[in-house]
């Protein structure tokens, strides 16, 4: 069975290393800093006894005030899951991709970038995956129909 | 000295009988090899997650069935299990049964599909293709008998299954389990040591452990490259925690390695059968559960191991009939990450060998 570690204590180590990049954790899920979130993610993959070598899904919500961008990370050696959450602003959402550290996040912070149109710094092909490049606005966003 | 040629750029696709769905490659090569790949997506983008947003939440089971559409029955039962987390709602026990029994059927279908269309493009041109299609067929008549559907089953509810199970249904697939076997040894004796098989697939499309993993590849994609790694038995839902199966890997990850993964798995899906078969109590199959369900605000996630790996969803409800957002974790999407590294180097005829070997669905990847 896949445990998922009790996220307010993965928090207190990040905040260790890292002060600033928590802002909330509760039992279930953290919320980073969008600007921190490369250094948590580089912190969850190399920590020894976190270990998370898998980055299953990305999923990016619209709460119409702020985007929520959600990652599930999975340690194959310890089998356990941790979620990791971040926002950023309606007005030119952009956060650091993630792809330098697992390829797994290319194809979807692109689809992420084409449907919810937030855009991710440093990936290495930021552009539409499923709708043509001449298409106008971004679907999954809440105000969009 | 090499003699290098004209760079000439290739378009494979998207309606190509070997890409299986309406995939487009951007082929560069130099003479036959192939130096320079661009997948491109998008030619069977229906938007399912936009749409899901606009359903109840039992409304959005049929779309589930247009995702893996060769592989329904667990993407029926992936939304169903994200929903039952986030509504807290229990399934009878007969339902967790029927659901297993159904789920395992329906991997042997999508592999005899997958192995089919993969010996197809290997040169063996049809023959295995349509052996295949033949017990695929027995499995699609068991399923007729469930539910009434050839394809595209819609059998899963939230808190069971739709319907019990017909009296001749048991029966026919005591009869069926057997016969599957033996077919499956048959077609050991015809391919294993096929020596043109052997010749095209053995190392051939290498995906490293490693690359693997770090790509989110899953199912047999990820098992070919020999990580032990399959949700049934690393985070079991539904009963599969009652039945004694292995889960097969490869070695080196390549084409072969990939296609042996696909054929154990139908010999363990039959052995969970069996036994499935064997402990099913009798009893309701679907709990009670509003025609308009409003699951409390929050999200969930859920994931079965589908035929082409891990398929997950990921729920947000704002308390309303509908759910605010429905994020599907596509398997195929994922494993074409590495897709451009395995084939650049190769020829022609390998490339279509290597996309083959993974046996991507595009209503998947492009959803």
């Amino acid at each position: 069975m896949t445990t998922s570690l009790l996220a307010s204590e993965v928090a207190k180590q990040i905040s260790e290393r890292l002060p600033g990049a928590v802002v909330e954790a509760s039992d279930t899920a953290i919320l980073v800093v969008g600007s921190s979130l490369l250094d948590v993610a580089t912190f969850l993959k190399d920590t020894a006894g976190l270990d998370f070598d898998y980055l299953t899904t990305i999923t990016a919500v619209d709460y119409y005030q702020y985007f929520e961008v959600i990652y599930l990370f999975v340690s194959m050696e310890h089998n356990h899951n941790l979620f990791v959450k971040t926002r950023c602003p309606r007005e030119n959402p952009s956060l650091p991709s993630l792809v330098s550290l697992w390829r797994s996040a290319d194809h979807q912070e692109r689809e992420i970038y084409d449907l919810m149109g937030i855009t991710f710094e440093g990936h290495p092909n930021m552009k539409r995956i499923v709708l043509w490049p001449e298409f106008q606005g971004h679907p999954l966003r809440k105000d969009y129909l | 000295m090499r003699l290098r040629t004209e760079p000439f750029v290739l378009n494979i696709g998207p309606v190509h009988p070997s890409t299986h769905g309406v995939f487009r490659m951007r082929a560069t090569l130099d003479g036959e090899v192939v130096v320079d790949l661009e997948p491109v997506f998008g030619y069977l983008h229906r938007g399912i997650e936009k749409l899901a947003e606009e359903r109840t939440y039992g409304g959005v089971i049929p779309l589930t069935d247009r995702l893996d559409y060769v592989a329904s029955v667990t993407n029926n039962l992936g939304y169903v299990l994200a929903v039952e987390k986030l509504a807290g709602i229990s399934v009878p026990e007969r339902a967790e049964y029927i659901r297993v029994i159904t789920s395992e059927m329906q991997r042997i279908a999508a592999h005899l599909v997958s192995v089919g269309s993969f010996l197809n493009d290997a040169g063996a041109y049809f023959t295995p293709f349509l052996y295949m299609y033949r017990e695929r067929e027995n499995i699609v008549d068991l399923f007729d008998m469930v539910c009434g559907q050839r394809l595209l089953y819609s059998y899963m509810r939230i808190g069971g299954v739709s319907q019990d199970l017909p009296d001749e249904f048991l029966p026919a697939l005591r009869k069926f389990i057997p016969r599957m076997r033996s077919r499956i040894d048959e077609y050991d004796w015809l391919l294993k040591e096929n020596e043109i098989l052997l010749a095209r697939a053995k190392g051939v499309g290498v995906l490293p452990r490693e690359t693997a993993i770090n790509i989110g590849a899953s199912g047999p994609v990820l098992r070919g490259s020999g990580v032990k790694w399959d949700l049934r038995k690393a985070d079991p839902y539904s009963v599969y925690d009652r039945f004694e199966f292995d889960i097969p890997t490869g070695e080196i990850g390549d084409c072969y390695d990939r296609y042996r993964v696909r054929i154990e798995e139908m010999r363990q899906s039959l052995r969970i059968i069996e036994q499935a078969v064997k402990q099913i109590p009798p009893g309701e199959v679907r709990s009670e559960v509003p025609h308009l369900l409003r699951p409390p605000a929050g999200e969930a996630y859920a994931h079965v191991e589908g035929a082409t790996g891990e398929v997950g969803f990921h729920v947000v409800s704002d308390g309303s009939i509908a759910p605010y957002r429905c994020h599907i974790r596509a398997p195929s999407l994922m494993n074409l990450t590495a897709l451009k590294d395995m084939i650049v180097g190769w020829k022609v005829q390998d490339l279509i060998l290597i996309f083959g070997s993974f046996a991507i669905t595009m209503g998947e990847v492009d959803r």
